[in-house]
């Protein structure tokens, strides 16, 4: 069952009727499984994996992500959770981690500009208690992510028909 | 000008190369006909390539082959199938699996030698018996049985030139697997005769429906099997040509003097690339087996959906369906499917008579394709 669900993760859009014949399993218990998860919540959801930089329909509008280190002031009791969560909750914040190291935790930010980013760290993430201080890295091109090869793709070398 | 050696100008060209001609000149083509993998070699056996070049690994390696990657093949062997060869004596790495076919049947045959091949089979077996002064014995098999070999029949094309049977399992072009109790019939046959088996088991990794059976392996088969393996299917390295033949060591022996004054040795680079391939790019091979295994349910299925009756593949990535309901010999079927949907497929005669009526198609390509490829094979079979 495991199975069906890495081939989701690799195409959410596979149907259920080819999930089945790839698994050798019966339709209906593919239908029941993914329900299932949906219900739950294992799967939380299905979405597209866009590499904005490929998208020119307005060359001026573009995404700024950056990676954001905060060092916190830990609180008895919660450790670094309510801070975590206090963070997670803006809408611009896309991932938040608490990590080992010299900083505590580590989050990506979208933005529409570089500047929208920085009024967010200096006048959002900086002034919630406890956030003793930032380090703010901007990415300046995407290669991979989460998986995800953005590079171009090599054509097929291969010739079209081979013994 | 005196006439050019008349075994060689008698070998007709590949069956392949026509449709090969046709195809290259077409935009637009799903090819079905490749008959390598889709996935590029493992990012880290190209990554282990790389840095053997920028370290200076230029050079020739022995006769055999690196030690390492012997040792490498004899213990990936005995860990999978329980078979037992010596790294030292009983091993050598060749220019794939190609050059160690050329190789064995230099070595075995003296001229007038028969070698038994049963067809439908890879359509390198019956000229590589010619050209090493053979000659080939085809025995038909029958898609009804799975294309498993009848040792029943095998034994009336036995004659007392016979010197040894060649198989491939699992198969180009059927992707049929050799039911164990066929290869042990076979083994009985060839202790019967004292024959010689030539055992081409590249797509090993490849099998869907059950475990591969390493004929060496087999009561009796050792002393008289020669096992031909490499790395191009299950590692996607066909463009390295590396491979290895396992045999006793007094037929290892003579295939190192061939190689030695002919081909030197396989290159130095793709041996390196082998070793990474052997010490860690496990994961990626089977993941890779798991991703044909799903794309060959599909389209078998969906061949089946469309009215052409298929054959259970249970190796390689090939899936060779009947196409006889279409009215057409397999030639023209793939020709007139090539003209009018672009979809190239190879037609089965070419790989034996028993292969008339099935086209093969290679399901190495991904999964849009094929169904794209299925519904152009729907429309084109309708408009028939």
């Amino acid at each position: 069952m495991r199975q069906i669900l890495e081939l989701l993760e690799r195409d959410a859009q596979l149907s259920p009727d080819t999930i089945a014949t790839m698994l050798d399993l019966p339709v209906e218990q593919v239908r029941e499984a993914i329900s299932g998860w949906e219900a739950s919540g294992a799967i939380r959801r299905y979405k597209a994996v866009v590499d904005w930089d490929a998208v020119d329909e307005d060359p001026t509008r573009e995404t700024v992500t950056a990676f954001i280190d905060v060092s916190l002031a830990p609180a008895r009791g919660v450790g670094f959770d309510d801070v975590a969560a206090r963070i997670a909750r803006f809408p611009e914040v896309r991932s938040v981690y608490l990590v080992s190291g010299s900083q505590d935790l580590r989050c990506t930010v979208d933005g529409a500009t570089i500047r929208a980013v920085s009024d967010f760290v200096s006048q959002k993430l900086s002034t919630i208690d406890r956030v003793r201080s930032t380090a703010t890295h901007f990415v300046l091109k995407t290669y991979k992510r989460d998986g995800d090869d953005f590079a171009k793709a090599e054509p097929d070398h291969r010739l079209p028909v081979t013994p | 000008m005196k006439p050019l050696n008349s075994v060689i100008a008698a070998c007709p060209p590949s069956g392949i190369r026509r449709f090969f001609d046709i195809a290259a000149d077409m935009d637009d083509v799903i090819s079905l006909g490749v008959g390598e993998p889709d996935f590029v070699t493992p990012w880290r056996v190209r990554e282990a390539g790389i840095y053997a070049l920028e370290h200076g690994y230029t050079t020739y390696t022995s006769n055999a082959g690196l030690p390492k990657l012997r040792e490498l093949i004899c213990a990936d062997l005995a860990s999978r199938y329980g078979a037992t060869y010596d790294p030292g004596a009983e091993c050598l790495i060749t220019t794939g699996v190609s050059e160690g076919l050329d190789l064995v049947l230099r070595v075995l045959l003296n001229p007038g030698d028969e070698v038994i091949v049963p067809e439908p089979c890879y359509v390198a077996y019956e000229p590589c018996v010619a050209f090493a002064g053979g000659t080939p014995v085809r025995v038909p098999t029958r898609a009804d049985d799975g294309f498993a070999i009848d040792a029943d029949v095998v034994a009336t094309a036995i004659t007392p030139n016979t010197k040894a049977i060649l198989i491939g399992s699992p198969a180009n072009p059927t992707g049929a697997v050799q039911p164990r109790a066929a290869l042990e019939a076979l083994v009985r046959l060839a202790e019967e005769h004292d024959l010689y088996l030539i055992s081409d088991e590249i797509y090993d990794r490849l099998t869907y429906t059950g475990a591969h059976t390493c004929l060496g392996t087999l009561p009796g088969a050792r002393e008289r099997t020669v096992l031909l393996g490499g790395f191009s299917k299950a590692h996607a390295m066909t463009g390295w040509r590396v491979g290895w033949i396992c045999a006793p060591a007094a037929v290892a022996e003579l295939c190192v003097r061939v190689h030695q004054y002919t081909m030197l040795c396989a290159p130095h680079v793709s041996q390196l690339a082998a070793v990474e391939a052997l010490s860690g790019s496990d994961d990626d091979v089977e993941a890779m087996v798991a991703d044909y295994d799903r794309r060959r349910r599909v389209f078998v299925k969906g061949l089946r959906e469309i009215g052409l009756d298929c054959p259970e593949p249970g190796g390689a990535f090939y899936a060779f369906p009947s196409i006889r309901a279409s009215g057409l010999d397999s030639e023209t079927f793939a020709e007139k499917l090539l003209q009018a949907e672009h979809v190239a497929v190879v037609p089965g005669g070419v790989f034996g008579p028993s292969g008339e009526g099935h086209v093969r198609c290679s399901y190495a390509t991904a999964l849009p394709q094929l169904e794209e490829a299925l519904v152009r094979i729907d429309r084109f079979l309708r408009a028939l």
